[in-house]
């Protein structure tokens, strides 16, 4: 064990953690404010109590989704100083940019709003949940900027050399209007509101089946629904248009991502493989669509594809340039699987959509699509981790892809240190995370709070 | 000395403020935490307390998240040195600040006296060591960091604990104990608030001591004084901290805890500001080497990027400023058992 896995243990273990959270904040907030909006304009004190109901189950969800969102902060510095020293110049402003333009927003409006149900106006207060989406949405915006500055750095030139080398800025512009940082956005953010939408639908599901509060549950089961349906359909037409950014960008991520080993034109797609990476070839292949892979990648079945054995991801030996002594490419079957993991279940949250519709008027006696409803509510959980999987681990061996590699990135910390906070952080995470599940099953089963007569006073329990 | 840029300057100054706004905000809601256990006699007069920082523990914290951004941005080599010489303590302070993040929210979800003893506790633990922590890293950085040229830190979590460390941490606490006692007596009434300008005399008498012991072995243990000796006009920060240590008393004296509270927050200010202009040009000494160390000159990023987060914050800063004094505003009014509605309140 030494420092180096020990690190990235932690900040897998940290991201992975903190991004079960982040796709429900994203997604409930805008939610629950188009919820209170409604109320706002109609009166109808159905949606004022949704608003609240799932309002404090995204509260739940946000306080360990904002925690956990500092570790990340820190990790940077303490795990990954010789990569913050090297790109600090482009990302640390980035960062910064975060924390001032949104992430003051979101906090400071949230609790404007949990307190504040008595102390404004119906329309301040919607307002304030307004701007906690914003703020979120704006957030993810510039962490994905960041993010995808590491798949595809652009604005920046190296100046200094060996130990002095650094990357710095050179336009701004480019860095938050590159496609692929717009691709990432629109693909992160409409899977979070997909994920929201199916909680709904979920949630909603095991109430409906109790019979309890059908007018409650069937509305917000519809909410979610049209919600799940049309970031749904984005996500996964749009998925395609991310994959060909990855495509121009990334060639190693994508032969890893359809374990593709050697370079050829009219490159085929394999449903399964069992990949051999340590002969760096494919045991089983199962299902092979030839011209698939280079139509899907470059629009065309006779495009080349790379594959993973070209020559341009070889290390050669700087003494005997005829020797290749290593590979600039990521892990294959940990990619491979995850990308497939994550389209199946994308299709397959597709036609749990499409029944929701077919029986959306006969919803509550649709039994098998409620239960259906319930047992979907992980599914876009695991597509995201998944996708997030591909995305970081497809980029390995580099931190920044082609520009400086993860092992060259750690701190020159001990083991000892870093073996400590990694037990002690996920000791925590375990502890954190059974708790706030328990609490949102608690409170999501306890369901909304009773009808009152006066519209105004929330006492009630 | 080399000609260091105006932007690099800018930002040092900023990130010196950066650290000063969120020890004045955080640091009521760090000791107001911190003092609950002794102010508050039964389970209604805690959750009074906690809802007396329940809007705005989570905003000031953000300020705590953009000086770690900032110094990130604008130094990054510091931010890298920093965090991984410090990383022990930054990792504890880490998760003090998630058990406290977590326990506001925690605490009135299940209907039980002993699981909200189990997050007021958390709450309490979590909001001391961030005090302490935050001390003792200030003024080991004060003093200088043993770590060597391949920025590796040459000690341990003991090297940081020595008496110049400790006393820095003793008055962070005491800073932030007394700045929260003035926050429960602003927002309660009664038995609580006068048991809290109680403590807050208290409390003050003995950072009033430890305030001026630091002030002197500052003098012999760190090379903070010679700016302020150099250029004496700079002492008016280090008078304003004794100004506003010696009017917040006078302000709890007459009974008017938000002006002691102001003055309390001007002191915290200054404290702050007396260390980062003391550190000046530097923002990371090293004791091994001054040749080590990290300052505007060897560790700013270029100017293209502080000219960028420059305008950035021209223009967000004071929209932030503005919502959340609009937020402090709405919610001035004394906590009462009309705030403890289920489902809007902690």
């Amino acid at each position: 064990m030494d420092p180096l896995l020990l690190s990235r243990l932690q900040f897998a273990a940290a991201t992975i953690f903190h991004f079960i959270f982040v796709p429900l904040t994203l997604g409930l907030s805008v939610l629950v404010a188009i919820m209170e909006t409604k109320y706002v304009k109609t009166g109808d004190e159905t949606y004022r109590r949704m608003a609240r109901f799932w309002g404090k189950l995204f509260l739940i969800n946000v306080a360990v989704g904002v925690v956990t969102g500092l570790t990340l902060e820190f990790q940077f510095g303490t795990n990954w100083s010789r990569y913050s020293m090297y790109v600090g110049d482009i990302f640390g402003p980035i960062l910064a940019i975060e924390a001032t333009v949104a992430f003051f927003l979101e906090s400071t409006f949230i609790a404007v709003w949990f307190f504040g149900w008595d102390k404004l106006s119906p329309k301040m207060h919607a307002l304030s949940i307004w701007l906690v989406a914003i703020g979120a949405s704006v957030s993810a915006f510039w962490i994905l900027v960041a993010n995808a500055w590491m798949q595809h750095p652009v604005g920046y030139r190296i100046v200094g050399e060996g130990a002095q080398a650094a990357a710095r800025l050179t336009d701004f512009s480019d860095v938050f209007t590159q496609p692929y940082a717009l691709h990432m956005f629109v693909h992160t953010l409409s899977a979070a509101f997909t994920l929201a939408g199916f909680f709904l639908m979920g949630v909603s599901a095991w109430h409906i089946l109790r019979k309890n509060e059908l007018q409650f549950f069937t509305r917000s089961f519809k909410y979610g629904l049209v919600f799940a349906s049309i970031f749904g359909l984005l996500v996964v037409i749009h998925g395609h248009f991310n994959a060909s950014s990855v495509a121009e960008y990334q060639p190693a991520k994508v032969a890893a991502m359809e374990a593709h080993w050697e370079t050829t034109t009219e490159a085929p797609l394999k449903a399964f493989v069992i990949p051999d990476e340590a002969n760096r070839r494919n045991s089983v292949e199962i299902g092979s669509v030839p011209g698939l892979l280079s139509l899907l990648s470059y629009h065309s079945t006779s495009a080349e594809v790379k594959g993973l054995n070209d020559p341009a991801f070889a290390i050669k030996d700087p003494k005997d340039p005829t020797r290749t002594i290593g590979w600039n490419t990521p892990p294959v079957a940990l990619t491979f699987f995850a990308f497939r993991i994550m389209v199946a279940l994308g299709f397959l949250m597709l036609l749990i959509l499409l029944w929701g519709w077919w029986r959306r008027n006969r919803l509550t006696t649709s039994r098998k699509l409620l239960w259906a409803a319930i047992f979907a509510i992980p599914l876009p959980y695991i597509a995201i981790e998944m996708g997030w999987l591909l995305a970081e681990v497809g980029r390995q061996p580099w931190v920044v892809y082609g520009m400086i590699k993860t092992f060259d990135a750690v701190s020159p910390v001990s083991t000892a240190q870093v073996a400590f906070s990694l037990i002690t952080m996920v000791l925590l995470y375990l502890v954190l995370g059974a708790i706030a599940i328990y609490l949102l099953f608690k409170f999501a089963r306890k369901g909304p709070e009773p009808l009152t007569s006066t519209s105004s006073s929330g006492q009630v329990s | 000395m080399e000609q260091l840029s105006m932007l690099g300057i800018i930002w040092f100054l900023l990130w010196g403020v950066l650290w000063a706004v969120y020890f004045l905000l955080d640091g009521f809601d760090l000791g107001a935490a911190m003092l609950m256990p002794f102010v508050a006699k039964n389970d209604e007069q805690r959750r009074r307390i906690v809802n007396s920082m329940g809007p705005f523990w989570d905003g000031n914290e953000v300020w705590l998240i953009t000086a770690g951004g900032v110094t990130f941005a604008a130094f990054p080599k510091v931010y890298a040195v920093m965090f991984s010489t410090l990383y022990t303590p930054l990792m504890l302070l880490l998760f003090a600040l998630i058990i406290r993040g977590v326990s506001f929210e925690f605490r009135s979800k299940v209907e039980s006296l002993r699981w909200r003893k189990i997050w007021d506790t958390a709450l309490v633990v979590g909001s001391f060591l961030p005090a302490l922590l935050l001390g003792v890293a200030f003024a080991n950085i004060f003093k200088g960091i043993p770590f060597d040229g391949d920025y590796i830190f040459q000690g341990n979590l003991f090297t940081l604990l020595n008496p110049y460390g400790l006393m820095g941490g003793l008055l962070f606490v005491l800073m932030f104990l007394y700045h929260g006692a003035l926050w429960i007596a602003i927002k309660n009434d009664g038995e609580l608030a006068q048991r809290a300008v109680r403590y807050g005399k208290a409390i003050w008498n003995a950072l009033l001591v430890i305030a001026a012991a630091f002030l002197i072995v500052t003098y012999f243990d760190t090379a903070l004084w010679n700016n302020f000796l150099a250029n004496p006009v700079l002492l008016v920060i280090p008078l304003a901290a004794v100004c506003g240590l010696i009017g917040t008393r006078l302000f709890l004296g007459t009974g008017n805890p938000w002006r002691a509270w102001f003055a309390s927050s001007a002191m915290i200010f200054s404290v702050t500001m007396f260390g980062v202009i003391g550190l000046f040009p530097m923002l990371f000494p090293s004791s091994i080497n001054p040749s080590y160390s990290l300052g505007i000159a060897n560790a700013a990023s270029s100017d293209h990027s502080l000219l960028i987060m420059l305008c950035v914050a021209i223009v967000f800063v004071p929209i932030v400023i503005g919502y959340q004094v609009w937020v402090y505003r709405t919610f001035r009014h004394k906590i009462t058992a009309d705030d403890f509605k289920p489902g809007q309140s902690y």
